[in-house]
């Protein structure tokens, strides 16, 4: 039986309470804030979607960062050169990333272990070259400045939004892309689909002995991964005004997979819990000091030595332990 | 375009080469004996330069220190990666590779930082030694002595070890390992002083590497970062934990660099990392290595 302060706390729809504090940050917060918490979101969808290999596949990802700014890419040379809408250029940069994804996904599947994480890489970092070379068309290691925000107008004539600043806008339409993004890939991961991914990671050989395309599984959770990830990337080349090819940098890759890390990567929610932790932090740390890729580094080797399941992790384990140990006592 | 251009251009694409060659074998020898990317590889390398930098700096006064600064820096790194290998790797091994791929992000990240606290962000450069000052003339092209005498190290090194690993007691143990690490321990060798020794002879020559490359090319934060991509190619090209794959896979990086700038300008880069597809779609183990199981 469950304590009754625990059977309360589980009654509550938290995510539906994060939702909603989300909601209220441009009304309640400052400028900086409403900066901050776009980032979490971003980078919240980001890390899922890489969880959605790494966690629910147990595949090691280390080029995910190129669907990220494939993403940014198209959404931004649509909106930016060719002046396409947003409604049209996020949908297009979602289909566009997964036909990537599709492409380099079907050679990387082939692989297992490290030389799968080492196809994903290369992949990657053929991405960067292209976009920090090719100038007519990515703007090169100019990059894309200047993308637009998608058009608010009509927002002007509804009451409490009109008034808000354009990024504020922009961080609403954030929030509600980002939650329908994840609440889409909980559904994926909570399907048969998604419950195929899990065994494959399970076991691999015992899963093919089944009858189940390892492969094809293995390709489709790659390009559900890189659609959304491409998600993510659109909107970061909006809210970052601009789109650098250093949003394809390899060293990004290896950021996003130490928030999903971070956070635990047996949970739904860790990513989430990560990407906020890692924001927080960076944002606190660098205005003490400069050297925050040491600080990081020293988070990342503790995590590894010490709490390899992360936050979410190290609170569902010490949840058990307490409850285990109140257990005792009750019975005692 | 005429004949003694074009010489130039192969012989810079030698150099090149041979320099990617040394710092490539290490990652190589390291991934195919222990299975390890190590991202941390280029921070070794770093190191190494700013070793040397350092080394030179003391050393001035008392000898004309190019070449025992060369030495320290590349011993200064062994013994960087032999305290990595024994306090932390190690206890990796048994783990998913995706925390050891993390674990050397990790270095890659507090060694970037320390080389910056430690040396600073301006540009650092290291003069030629006197006895490399001069340069020679073939076909019409100025050859300077150090990159000739780059161009020899390269082989030489590649040659040495090949000897080392296929003829000595060691090397056939380092090949074991490399096989079947159980199998290896359950005869009574000692796996763990293998791969130690591994790891350390691949810090040994990312210093080394490190070193030698500060004549020629200024030390700066970040070239970490660039250099493991360069590294990471030319595996890739020539096959993982293939040795002599590594040999081969830098001399065509460094060709197809320094003639791609000649077909495509301003996309010389690119003409590497499409090379890369190519032998990635094709043959995913690469040009030297065996097919993956």
């Amino acid at each position: 039986m469950m304590p009754r302060g625990e059977a309360l706390l589980r009654r509550i729809p938290w995510t539906l309470v994060v939702f909603l504090a989300a909601l209220v940050v441009p009304w309640l917060g400052s400028r900086y804030d409403t900066l901050i918490a776009t980032l979490i979101a971003i980078d919240a969808l980001f890390a899922v979607s890489l969880n959605l290999l790494l966690g629910t596949t147990g595949l090691v990802s280390f080029g995910h960062v190129a669907y990220f700014g494939i993403g940014a890419y198209i959404c931004g040379i649509l909106m930016k050169t060719y002046g396409v809408a947003f409604t049209l250029a996020l949908p297009a940069a979602a289909l566009g990333t997964a036909a990537f994804a599709l492409v380099f996904g079907f050679f990387c599947v082939r692989l297992i272990r490290i030389y799968f994480a080492m196809l994903t890489l290369a992949f990657s970092q053929i991405v960067w070259a292209i976009c920090y070379k090719w100038n007519d068309v990515t703007g090169g290691d100019q990059g894309l400045p200047n993308v637009p925000y998608p058009d608010f107008d009509w927002l002007s004539a509804v009451p409490w939004f009109g008034d808000l600043r354009v990024d504020d806008q922009f961080y609403l339409l954030t929030i509600v892309i980002v939650a329908l993004s994840l609440a889409a890939m909980q559904r994926i991961i909570g399907s048969p689909f998604g419950r195929m991914l899990t065994t494959i990671r399970e076991n691999p050989e015992r899963a093919a002995f089944i009858g189940i395309n390892v492969r094809a599984y293995e390709l489709a959770a790659f390009v559900v991964a890189g659609g959304f990830a491409g998600i993510a990337g659109a909107l970061f080349g909006i809210s970052s005004r601009g789109v650098f090819s250093d949003f394809v940098y390899w060293p990004k890759s290896a950021e996003v997979m130490i928030m999903t890390i971070l956070g635990g990567m047996e949970h739904f929610w860790g990513p989430v819990v990560g990407a906020a932790t890692l924001v927080l932090l960076n944002d606190k740390i660098t205005s003490y000091t400069e050297y925050w890729p040491l600080v990081l580094g020293i988070i990342l080797l503790v995590l590894l030595f010490a709490f390899p399941g992360g936050i979410v992790g190290g609170i569902v384990a010490g949840v058990s332990r307490l409850r285990r140990r109140a257990g005792r006592r009750a019975r005692a | 375009m005429p004949a003694s251009f074009l010489f130039g251009q192969f012989l810079g694409g030698l150099t090149t080469a041979m320099f990617l060659f040394l710092i490539a074998s290490g990652l190589s020898l390291v991934f195919g004996v222990m299975r390890v990317l190590n991202f941390a590889h280029g921070s070794f390398y770093m190191i190494g330069a700013y070793l040397a930098w350092q080394a030179v700096q003391w050393l001035t006064p008392l000898l004309s220190g190019f070449w025992p600064a060369v030495l320290a820096a590349a011993l200064g790194v062994a013994l960087l990666g032999f305290i990595v290998e024994r306090l932390l790797l190690r206890h990796l091994y048994g783990r998913e590779e995706l925390y050891q791929l993390l674990f050397t992000y990790a270095l890659v990240l507090i060694l970037g930082d320390a080389a910056k606290a430690a040396w600073g962000t301006q540009q650092l450069s290291v003069s030629r030694p006197a006895i490399l000052a001069g340069g020679f003339d073939i076909f019409g092209t100025t050859l300077p002595a150090y990159n000739l005498f780059i161009m020899l190290l390269g082989p030489t090194i590649a040659v040495a070890a090949w000897l080392a690993l296929t003829r000595s007691t060691a090397g056939r143990m380092v090949r074991a390992a490399a096989l079947d690490r159980e199998m290896l321990g359950a005869l009574g060798a000692n796996v763990g002083a293998i791969y130690t020794g591994m790891f350390v002879v691949s810090s040994f020559l990312a210093g080394l590497a490190g070193a030698l490359v500060t004549p020629i090319q200024s030390i700066v934060p970040g070239m970490d970062v660039s250099i493991i991509v360069d590294a990471f190619i030319v595996v890739v090209i020539g096959g993982l934990g293939s040795f002599w794959g590594t040999f081969w896979g830098s001399v065509i990086y460094g060709q197809v660099l320094s003639f791609g700038i000649l077909i495509f300008p301003g996309f010389s880069l690119f003409s590497v990392f499409a090379l890369m597809a190519v032998i990635l779609i094709v043959r995913p183990w690469g040009l030297f290595g065996r097919p993956l199981r």
